[in-house]
């Protein structure tokens, strides 16, 4: 089966619509595919991905652990787009630390993290290099 | 070219469905293909058979089916989204005790690795919704 450079586009906040939890179950599905799996977070889909979730007074599921399990299926390459965080006033250390973890020349496994921060004209660049663009 | 079609809207509440409806008879007219239909989030009410518009609106879910069996399409509502939404086929009936079903003509209920399927066997993925 051909390899294609999937991207999925995460735009929407987490509890008001059901975008965001649905959409990570196609990215968990879609990992099974053995493809190039890229996230991108822009807009409001930054609050997907923020630190101290708490749903409670909502009565809904907090999806937001399942984020950091992200990294055991092999999705690694997470952008968030700098003027979105910076339009909402966050930084990368308002974000879940999302990690994963690489195996080097000694064997060794090594935790890295998974997200980077890109400008949006570089995620201009990333979206249209890839193949395959789920938006969410 | 070989299209795939995901769909995130549901009937009648916005136009997404509608928009890809013209949009896949269209394409199917000017000679392309459709690999699969994938209808997720609220885009899976396309397949109930069980919506009454009023006489002198369009009846999507029929539209679709009509579609279908035209072309011989591949129609596939997510399964956990239709879970959630209570769209309902003979399986899924039998497997979660429901005292019927609703899934229209020429729909299937399927997994999500239908849709990743579509995009890596497809020339392009186009997606319907907000």
């Amino acid at each position: 089966m051909a390899t294609k450079k999937f991207m999925y586009v995460n735009r929407k906040a987490p509890y008001g619509t059901i975008y965001a939890w649905e959409s990570l179950e196609v990215i968990l599905i879609g990992a099974a595919f053995e493809q190039d799996v890229y996230l991108a977070f822009i807009d409001d889909g930054i609050y997907q991905i923020i630190k101290g979730q708490d749903t409670t007074e909502l009565g809904i599921k907090n999806f937001s652990p399942t984020y950091s399990a992200l990294g055991d299926f092999e999705v690694s390459k997470i952008f968030v787009e700098k003027e979105s965080l910076e339009a909402r006033g966050l930084t990368i250390d308002d974000l879940m630390p999302l990690k994963w973890e690489e195996e080097d020349d000694d064997g060794e496994w090594i935790e890295k993290d998974s997200i980077t921060v890109i400008s949006s004209d570089e995620m201009k660049v990333l979206l249209d290099d890839s193949d395959v663009l789920l938006n969410f | 070219m070989k299209l795939g079609i995901q769909i995130n809207e549901g009937p009648y509440n916005h136009e997404a469905s509608v928009t890809a409806l013209n949009y896949c008879k269209a394409a199917l007219e000017a000679g392309h293909e459709i690999f699969r239909i994938f209808f997720y989030h609220d885009g899976v009410n396309n397949g109930t058979r069980y919506a009454t518009p009023p006489q002198d609106d369009i009846n999507i879910a029929d539209s679709w089916s009509d579609l279908a069996k035209e072309y011989d399409l591949d129609l596939v509502v997510c399964v956990a989204a239709a879970q959630r939404r209570g769209i309902v086929d003979e399986g899924e009936q039998e497997r979660n005790g429901k005292d019927g079903n609703n899934i229209a003509d020429g729909f299937r209920i399927s997994g999500l690795g239908q849709l990743i399927e579509a995009g890596i066997e497809s020339d392009r993925l186009i997606v319907f919704g907000d």
